[in-house]
C-alpha cells in the first residue's frame, strides 16, 4: 500500500511528457474507449462477488439447500457428507446465517431446510419442524476446583459480572476468569436465551471463538469458569451440576437438565421426494448414531 | 491496431488487475461499512465502549483503545531490541557474522502467525498467570509476542538504513576523535533516523494489522482494560472473531471496524513513505 502515491506520481509525471515517447499510462487514460473497457472490468469484478443458495440449485438436478443456525452447521454438514457418498448424484448445500436466518429461508422457500438451534415463535409455528437432536450446554470449570453445583441464579449473577469472586459461590477466594464465546456464535445465543435472560454478558469476560478454545483455557487455568456443548466435556473439565442436576445423557434427554435446546429442522412443508429421503437418514439409526457420535444426544 | 500497441495495452490492463484489487477491496469495505457508521454516528461509533451488535450496540471505543495499546507495547519491547541488534550487526560485528546472523533473523518474519499465537498460549500465557496474576491471556501477552514478531521488520530495514550512511561520515567523525560509540550515536544513527523511522512505523502497521497471534493471547474481552494483565480485543481480532457467524447489521457493523483499521494503516503507511522521501 506504501507504494500507492509513488504510482499516482509516476502517472502525473508521464502525463506531462509530451510526444510519443509519453508512457502507456498518459496514453490509455486519455482514451475514452479504454476508460470504458476499464470501469467494465471493475464492474466485472464486483459481479463476481455474488452467488446464492438457488443459483447453484438450478446447475445440479439433486441439490437440497439447507441453511441456518451455525450451532447445527458443523452437524448437518457431517450428515450431508456420509448421505452424499451413500447416494452419488444428490448434492446437499449447507449453508450458515444463524437460527432465524434459516427460518426466514425456509419460510420464504429459499432453503429446503432451514436448520435452527432456538424454539420455533408463534409466527413461525405454519412451518413443518423437526427436532433431530439434543444440546446441552454444560458449564466448565477446572478439575481442581471444588465447586460441584450452582444455582441458575449464581451462574447469572456471575456472567453479569456481578459475582466476580469464588469465594461467593463456596469455592476458594481468587477472581473468576470468565469465558465466554464470540458474538453471534449459536451456543453464546442459547446461553443467552437460557441464562441471561433479558441481561448482557459481562464486557469483562474473555472471548473464544470455539467450543474447542473455551475447553483449553478452562482445562489450563484453575480459576476459570465457561460454558461448551456438553458433548465435548473431558476428563480435563469439569462439568459442573446447575440447580442440583448434572449435564449427563439421560438429564439431556429427559431436559431434567436445565441448559438444553433443540436442534431442528423446519420446511414450508413437509419434507418430499429428496428432502424426506434425506431427513429419514438423519432420523435413521445410522444418523442418530452419527450425531451421538459428534456429543449430540438423539431423539430417537 | 499494430502488434506493438496491442501488447501495450494487455501489459497495461494485467497491470491495472493488482491495482484494482486494492481500489475494489477499499470500495468494497466502505460501501459495506459506512452506512452502519452513519447510522449510528460516528462519535458514538468510535467512542462508546458497548459492543453488542445483536442487540444493536456498536461501539469499538474500547477496541480502537486496546489496538493502540497493544502496538505501544510491542513498540516498546521491539524497538529497542530491533534497534540493538541492528546496531550491532551494522556497526559492531563482522561482515561474516552479520552474513550469518541477519538472515537468521528475517526467518523470523517467516514463521506463521499461528505459530507465535500457539507458543504464546502454551509457553506465555500460564508463565503470566501463573507469575504475575490475572487470566493470563492479556495486554501484556500480546505486547510480548507483537514486539518479537515485529523484529525482522524493524532489524533489517534499519540495518540498511545504517549500513547506507557513507563511510566518510564514520572516518570523519573518528578522524576528529571520536569514539567508536560516539560516531555511532552522534553520526551515524542521526544520518540514518529517517531510514530508522520507516523502520518502526512498518514495524507498527505490522503489530496493528496482526490477528491470528492475538487473538490467540489476548483474550478477547471487549472492556477497556485497567491494567496490563487485563484481556483485550484488538479491531483485527474483532472482525475475525465474529466475521464467520455475523449477518445483516452485525456484518456492516464488521466492516465499518474495518473502516477504521484501514485509516489507520493508510496513515501508518502514508507517514512512513513521506518520511523516507524527506531524505
Amino acid at each position: 500500500m506504501s507504494c500507492f502515491p509513488e504510482n499516482i506520481n509516476a502517472a502525473q509525471e508521464r502525463r506531462k511528457r509530451p510526444g510519443p515517447a509519453s508512457g502507456l499510462g498518459g496514453r490509455f487514460w486519455q482514451n475514452r474507449k479504454s476508460l470504458k473497457a476499464v470501469s467494465l472490468f471493475f464492474a466485472l469484478l464486483l459481479a463476481l462477488g455474488t452467488a446464492g443458495c438457488r443459483g447453484k440449485a438450478d446447475t445440479a438436478s439433486h441439490a437440497i439447500c439447507v441453511a441456518g443456525s451455525t450451532s447445527v452447521q458443523p452437524f448437518a454438514e457431517k450428515l450431508a457428507e456420509v448421505y452424499m457418498e451413500q447416494h452419488p448424484g444428490v448434492r446437499i448445500d449447507v449453508q450458515g446465517g444463524g437460527s432465524s436466518a434459516g427460518i426466514f429461508a425456509a419460510q420464504q422457500g429459499a432453503a429446503d431446510l432451514g436448520a435452527s438451534s432456538r424454539e420455533l415463535v408463534k409466527a413461525e409455528k405454519a412451518l413443518h419442524e423437526i427436532p433431530i437432536a439434543w444440546d446441552g450446554i454444560a458449564v466448565i470449570v477446572h478439575p481442581s476446583n471444588p465447586l460441584t453445583d450452582l444455582s441458575l441464579e449464581q451462574l447469572r449473577l456471575i456472567f453479569q459480572g456481578k459475582i466476580t469472586d469464588w469465594q461467593a459461590v463456596g469455592a476458594p477466594a481468587h477472581p473468576i476468569d470468565l469465558i465466554s464465546r464470540e458474538e453471534g456464535s449459536g451456543t453464546r445465543e442459547a446461553f443467552e436465551t437460557l441464562v441471561m435472560g433479558k441481561t448482557e454478558v459481562s464486557p469483562g469476560a474473555l472471548v473464544q471463538d470455539s467450543n474447542g478454545a473455551v475447553r483449553e483455557i478452562v482445562a489450563g487455568d484453575q480459576n476459570s469458569l465457561g460454558y461448551i456443548s456438553a458433548g465435548l466435556v473431558d476428563e480435563r473439565v469439569k462439568a459442573v451440576a446447575i440447580d442440583g442436576i448434572l449435564p449427563t445423557r439421560e438429564n439431556i434427554k429427559t431436559q431434567k437438565y436445565k441448559l438444553v435446546r433443540r436442534f431442528l429442522l423446519v420446511g414450508r412443508e413437509t419434507p418430499a421426494g429428496q428432502c424426506l429421503a434425506f431427513v429419514d437418514f438423519i432420523l435413521s439409526p445410522q444418523g442418530q448414531r452419527l450425531l451421538e457420535a459428534e456429543g449430540l444426544v438423539g431423539v430417537r | 491496431m499494430d502488434q506493438g500497441k496491442f501488447v501495450e495495452r494487455v501489459l497495461f490492463l494485467l497491470a491495472l488487475s493488482s491495482i484494482s484489487s486494492l481500489v475494489v477491496i477499499t470500495v468494497f469495505i466502505f460501501l459495506e461499512g459506512l452506512p452502519l457508521i452513519f447510522q449510528t454516528g460516528f462519535k458514538d461509533f468510535i467512542l462508546s465502549s458497548h459492543w453488542a451488535p445483536t442487540k444493536g450496540h456498536f461501539g469499538i471505543g474500547a477496541m480502537i483503545v486496546s489496538s493502540l495499546l497493544v502496538t505501544i507495547g510491542a513498540m516498546v519491547l521491539g524497538v529497542p531490541l530491533g534497534l540493538a541488534c541492528a546496531i550491532v550487526l551494522a556497526e559492531f560485528s563482522s561482515a561474516r557474522l552479520r552474513s550469518f546472523l541477519k538472515p537468521t533473523l528475517e526467518l523470523l518474519a517467516g514463521i506463521p502467525s499461528v505459530v507465535y499465537g500457539f507458543l504464546g498460549v502454551i509457553w506465555l500465557v500460564p508463565l503470566i498467570r501463573n507469575y504475575l496474576g490475572g487470566p493470563g491471556l492479556s495486554l501484556l501477552a500480546a505486547a510480548v509476542i507483537l514486539g518479537i514478531m515485529i523484529l525482522p521488520t524493524i532489524v533489517s530495514i534499519s540495518i540498511d538504513a545504517l549500513t547506507a550512511v557513507p563511510d566518510i561520515y564514520r572516518d570523519g567523525s573518528i578522524a576528529l576523535g571520536a569514539t567508536e560509540w560516539q560516531t555511532v550515536r552522534r553520526v551515524v544513527l542521526p544520518a540514518a533516523s529517517s531510514g530508522i523511522i520507516t523502520a518502526i512505523i512498518l514495524g507498527m502497521g505490522r503489530a496493528v494489522g496482526e490477528t491470528m497471534a492475538v487473538i490467540m493471547v489476548a483474550g478477547n474481552a471487549i472492556k477497556l482494560p485497567t491494567s496490563i494483565l487485563d484481556p483485550v480485543r484488538t479491531l483485527t481480532s474483532n472482525i475475525a472473531l465474529e466475521l464467520g457467524y455475523a449477518a445483516g447489521r452485525h456484518r456492516e457493523a464488521l466492516f465499518a471496524t474495518g473502516i477504521v483499521l484501514f485509516v489507520i494503516i493508510m496513515i501508518l503507511n502514508l507517514s512512513a513513505t513521506l518520511i523516507t522521501r524527506r531524505r
